[in-house]
């Protein structure tokens, strides 16, 4: 681990200053808001992460989870994810959110992670994690090592010929299917970000992520209200029963009018190098019924552009089966 | 002298204290962290070491810069292959002596034989420092090709050691070479003649132990000797390998190891770590502590190797075994010469009249393997449990009957009798047990109340019992309490316990005020906390030491001035629950303290000595546990998850002293079998060497959650033979048929036969999908 300087703040402001002094928010900064500490201080004992300084946010008073007068969700940046899990408002309205952080990490973990860490969340390819190997998210240029090594946990669908890294989080499958939106204050003021525009496919810039600047600090997550009678869920998929990053997980947001779709919000997880919506699921599902077929036909339009590597190609078939029966389950709820 | 010794010791069969399930006398220390782990060992002026891994797995160091390094905060010194100061390889030892498994000392040459091979290794002041400067110790190589690939019975270069005759524990030059390579009959004549036959390959990957309790070494030395903090299961063979390595006599160095966070067999033999640790407090006369990171853990301190077995089993008609053949050949590494033992089991579970085991290694640049809770009979059993079930299926027979109906009258790899062989009964109690005769056959015919399809399988399951030499010494006190003391340890599975059981049983003294003192290896020497072989191995050396001490306070009685029992004949007497009276109860009695108080003595002493029988040509019989397990797995093809939901483990291990200690070793081994079965694989990528999933994170064990409902029933036939209390052991017999009881579950639920460990997702995908054929 580098030597590093940490420093409180107590404004957003303060805060926002002091990390627009870093060159970059992305992979590298020299300067990094810390909250949980659970991933950052990881990768930094493993070198992977080196900033110089670190920036206590835990002072800001952001940490909040209010209900909007429209039934939406306002989530603060630093709510911790045990906070949001078991918030009833989000048990009873946004079940799929609250069944996803519950399915990731331990409760220990849980405890300490906040809604904005999570949503930062780094990717656990081993080879990322490991400074012995090249790595084009980590020190770009210096290519990838897991086509061709170690592969079976990643991505199959976002991937380019620089990076097949997945996304690690839960939440952030949630978030995706209830097109949240992040709130972030930057040197220039605040700004909105959908979801669907806050991440980065890996292109030819894996180690660019997401559209944060220098300076940028979420400090929430909206959550519009979910149509009346509309069912949500998340279901995730692994090889051990707990404490296990997903192999394929699916959140869902589907409601029904005489015996037809009529709305259907669907995410992958696990599966992508960023929180993976599917416009086409959602598509062949809309004016749908909801049968055995059309989930089936919803899940093969989900993964048709998957391109599996050498150890994850089951990855295909299981996502396919994960939303096939993750639909059923929300239509039959 | 064996015999001899045990039968001045009488068998005990009523007792107040075994057979009673009785709480872990260290658990308070433990839960209230006031138990000393090794790495918890602070000293004055004690500094930190952190090792420079190589990051090549075959090849030559060229250039080591430690210049950047040495220049750091807090650092005391780099040292490599030059500056370390001699450590020197240690000589072949007999029997259970001068165990290790990586023999070349730490940083002997510039050679790489494995990726994380200690090149490097620097000293600072806090452990962070120490890290940062290893981090920046710049090191070039000279790569050379290497290989890590899995495929070991196609290797071209496999070294065959077909051990036809068993050796003796003299000739033997290890734990492993001991067991036993079986030979008899005519097995191509017996292959070739069988018209029933099943052929296939079973193969585990390597797996690594994992105990929560990071390897550690705290080495302090002073005055010209080392005093070692260690996590050992072994302090005895711990010092006298490291006294070879170091060049000093053994009475120069003592290892100490109070408590272990477990260690399922990594932690038997010293690593290379316990050299570096010694040499840098040696060169700086310093305490030094280097704690191996889990990383490193994957690398230089074992693992169970990777393993290919060939099993060809062939039956008559009505399902009597005609022909065993098993072919295995495991990994190790390019020095050292391991062998897994694959075929400890597959001579003796079954009569079968052809029988051959054939054993082979494929070297390749990983760290020395070791041994892992159950080497050899466990992946050995997974392997042949396979087969049977496949066996079964081909005769249409059900797989227990099938078991039943192949019992021997005696150990056919040699014709002793069986010592305690109840494996029919574990069969059909664990059968009566789990429902077995519920069970529709036909594969994904079952399913429970919530329709997940439902996999029963079942396996055999067998470990050797033995002991091992031990000494032990017993101390009465005039407070009422006792201390025992040997130079054995306790992993965590409740030895602590079993021999303050011991003393109470025999002296009166209650479980709660004896004091035992073990893992020193200044105290008489121990059994190692392996081959679950401590607990048979301390009961005579204990009972004997109990006896004399008692003894001691009779000879007290009949002499000091004022006791009752002044001028009597010491044979006139007897100790009955702590309480001096004559003999038939009559008259005075007086608790072992007062007599001591009358004495003015505060305390008496014994000492007592058991004989080993591991190895022994004349042991009369054959010593093995027994047991059989029953899995139920569930599926739900839908979304292609598994989960094992109910084990059923009927244990056949001699008497157990304390049920509830062995109960917990039972079902850790159970949930440790899960893991096996379904998640544990060390990955490593061919292109560098490297064990990859090198993080708890990556290389999945069986986590809470997929924890089976767990029933387990000893059947608590004592074995007199072995020792006076009858006790075997029960560290490694509860993993034994574990994974191939959950394959054959998978099997039964899902028509996949999973013939490489461990079962995953992206196998049973198939399952019921067109093109794949029901077995």
């Amino acid at each position: 681990m580098q030597p590093f300087e940490l420093i409180a703040v107590n404004s957003i402001p303060d805060a926002v200053a002091a990390q627009a002094k870093s060159p970059t928010a992305q992979q590298g900064a020299a300067i990094r808001f810390i909250a949980g500490g659970t991933n950052l201080v990881d990768y930094m004992k493993l070198n992977v992460e080196t900033p110089r300084q670190l920036i206590d946010i835990n002072g800001l008073a952001l940490n909040t989870v209010e209900l909007a007068p429209d039934g939406g969700l306002k989530i603060g940046a630093l709510a911790t994810n045990s906070e949001v899990a078991h918030d009833e408002r989000v048990k009873q309205r946004f079940p799929v959110l609250s069944q996803a952080i519950l399915s990731g990490a331990s409760t220990q973990l849980r405890n300490m992670a906040t809604t904005a860490g999570n949503v930062l969340q780094k990717t656990r390819c081993v080879y990322y994690r490991d400074t012995a190997y090249g790595c084009n998210k980590r020190q770009p240029g210096s290519g990838c090592s897991a086509m061709g090594g170690h592969n079976r946990m990643l991505a199959i669908l976002g991937t380019s010929d620089k990076c097949i890294a997945s996304n690690p989080s839960d939440q952030n499958v949630a978030l995706a299917a209830l097109e949240a939106t992040l709130h972030v204050t930057g040197s220039k003021g605040e700004r909105a970000v959908p979801i669907s525009q806050f991440f980065l496919l890996p292109g030819g810039t894996p180690e660019r992520e997401t559209v944060l600047e220098p300076g940028d600090l979420i400090t929430h997550v909206t959550i519009p209200a979910i149509p009346a009678g509309a069912k949500s869920l998340y279901l995730k998929l692994r090889d051990r029963a707990s404490y296990e990053f997903a192999l394929a997980s699916a959140a869902i947001v589907l409601k029904q009018t005489g015996g037809h779709i009529d709305y259907a919000r669907v995410a992958l997880g696990g599966v992508g190098t960023i929180p993976w919506r599917s416009p086409e699921a959602e598509r062949a599902l809309q004016g749908k019924a909801p049968t055995a077929e059309n989930f089936r036909a919803a899940a093969e339009a989900a993964l048709s552009h998957a391109r599996p590597q050498s150890q994850n190609g089951f990855k295909v078939e299981l996502a396919k089966r994960c939303l096939t029966h993750a639909l059923t389950q929300a239509a039959q709820a | 002298m064996a015999q001899e010794q045990e039968h001045t010791l009488e068998e005990v069969h009523e007792s107040k204290v075994f057979g009673v399930a009785t709480p872990r006398i260290d658990g308070p220390v433990k839960t209230t962290g006031v138990a000393m782990y090794t790495s918890d060992h602070h000293f004055p002026g004690l500094v930190h070491a952190w090792p420079t891994t190589a990051t090549i797995a075959s090849g030559t160091v060229q250039t080591i810069d430690t210049a950047a390094a040495e220049k750091m905060p807090g650092v005391l010194a780099v040292y490599t292959h030059e500056n370390l100061g001699e450590l020197y390889r240690v000589p072949p030892g007999a029997g259970l002596s001068l165990m290790l498994d990586e023999r070349r000392p730490p940083l002997e040459d510039t050679t790489i034989r494995y990726y994380g091979q200690y090149v490097a290794v620097a000293v600072a002041e806090t452990m962070e420092q120490a890290r940062a400067a290893a981090e920046a110790v710049k090191v070039t190589y000279a790569k050379a090709a290497h290989n890590t690939a899995d495929q070991l019975l196609e290797s071209p270069n496999r070294e065959r050691k077909p051990k036809e005759q068993p050796k003796t524990g003299e000739n033997a030059s290890g734990l492993n070479e001991a067991k036993e390579v079986t030979k008899r009959g005519d097995i191509a004549a017996a292959l070739h003649a069988a018209t029933i036959k099943h052929d296939a390959v079973y193969s585990i990957p390597a797996e690594t132990h994992n105990p929560i309790e990071l390897h550690a070494s705290v080495a302090v030395y002073e005055g010209g000797k080392f005093t070692l903090y260690e996590t050992s299961q072994a302090v005895v063979n711990h010092r006298d390998v490291m006294a070879a390595m170091l060049g000093v006599p053994p009475d120069r160095v003592q290892v100490i190891t109070r408590y272990l966070g477990s260690g399922f067999g990594g932690k038997l033999w010293p690593w290379p770590h316990a050299g570096l640790a010694a040499a840098c407090a040696r060169n700086l006369k310093r305490p030094v502590k280097l704690v191996v990171s889990r990383g490193m853990m994957f690398e230089s301190v074992g693992h169970r190797p990777a393993i290919d077995q060939r099993i060809e089993l062939a039956a008559d008609p009505s399902g009597k075994f005609t022909a065993i053949h098993q072919d295995y050949a495991n990994h190790t590494s390019i020095q050292d010469d391991y062998d897994e033992g694959c075929g400890e089991a597959t001579g003796i579970l079954y009569s079968c009249p052809n029988v051959l085991v054939t054993s082979s290694m494929v070297r390749r640049n990983v760290g020395s393997p070791t041994s892992m809770r159950g080497p050899g009979a466990v992946p050995g059993l997974y392997a042949l449990e396979s087969a049977v079930d496949e066996l079964a299926i081909k005769l249409k027979m059900d797989p227990v009957q099938l078991r039943l109906m192949n019992e021997p009258k005696v150990d056919e790899t040699d014709g002793k009798p069986f010592s305690s062989r109840h494996f029919q009964e574990c069969l059909t109690v664990g059968a009566e047990k789990f429902g077995w005769g519920k069970r529709n056959a036909a594969v994904g015919s079952m399913k429970n109340a919530a329709g997940e399809v439902l996999g029963w399988g079942v396996a055999g399951a067998l470990w050797g019992a033995m002991k091992t030499d031990a000494e032990a010494t017993v101390e009465l006190r005039s407070d009422g309490t006792a201390r025992v003391a040997s130079g054995s340890q306790d992993v965590g599975t409740g030895t602590y316990t079993v021999v303050a059981q011991m003393v109470a049983h025999e002296t009166g003294v209650p479980v709660q005020k004896v004091e035992v003192v073990l893992g020193d290896s200044s105290l008489p020497p121990g059994p190692i906390s392996g081959g679950s072989w401590a607990t048979a191995s301390m009961v005579p050396a204990v009972l004997e030491a109990s006896r004399k001490a008692a003894k001691s306070v009779l000879t007290v009685a009949i002499k000091a001035d004022g006791s009752p029992f002044k001028g009597k004949k010491q044979e006139e007497l007897e100790l009955v629950n702590g309480m001096v009276c004559l003999k038939g109860k009559t008259g005075p009695t007086l608790s072992t303290a007062e007599v001591l108080k009358l004495g003015r003595i505060r305390s008496v002493n014994g000492n007592g000595k058991s004989r080993g029988t591991l190895g022994d040509p004349n042991s009369k019989f054959s010593f093995h546990s027994y047991g059989a397990q029953f899995a139920e797995v569930t599926w739900q093809p839908e979304i292609a998850r598994l989960r094992v939901s109910r084990v059923v483990t009927i244990i056949d291990a001699g008497r157990m002293l304390n049920p509830k200690t062995a109960r917990n070793q039972i079902e850790g081994a159970v949930v440790m079998g899960v893991g096996m079965a379904m998640l544990e694989a060390t990955e490593y990528d061919q292109r560098t060497g490297q064990p990859v999933n090198n993080s708890l994170a990556d290389y999945l064990v069986a986590v809470n959650a997929d924890c089976p409902q767990i029933d387990v029933t000893f059947l608590d036939y004592p074995d007199f033979n072995l020792n006076p209390l009858g006790a075997r052991g029960v560290g490694e017999i509860g993993l034994a048929g574990v994974a191939a009881a959950i394959t054959n579950a998978v099997h039964h639920a899902t028509g996949v036969r999973v013939r490489r460990l461990p079962v995953r997702i992206e196998d049973l995908l198939v399952s019921g999908q067109e093109g794949h054929r029901l077995a």
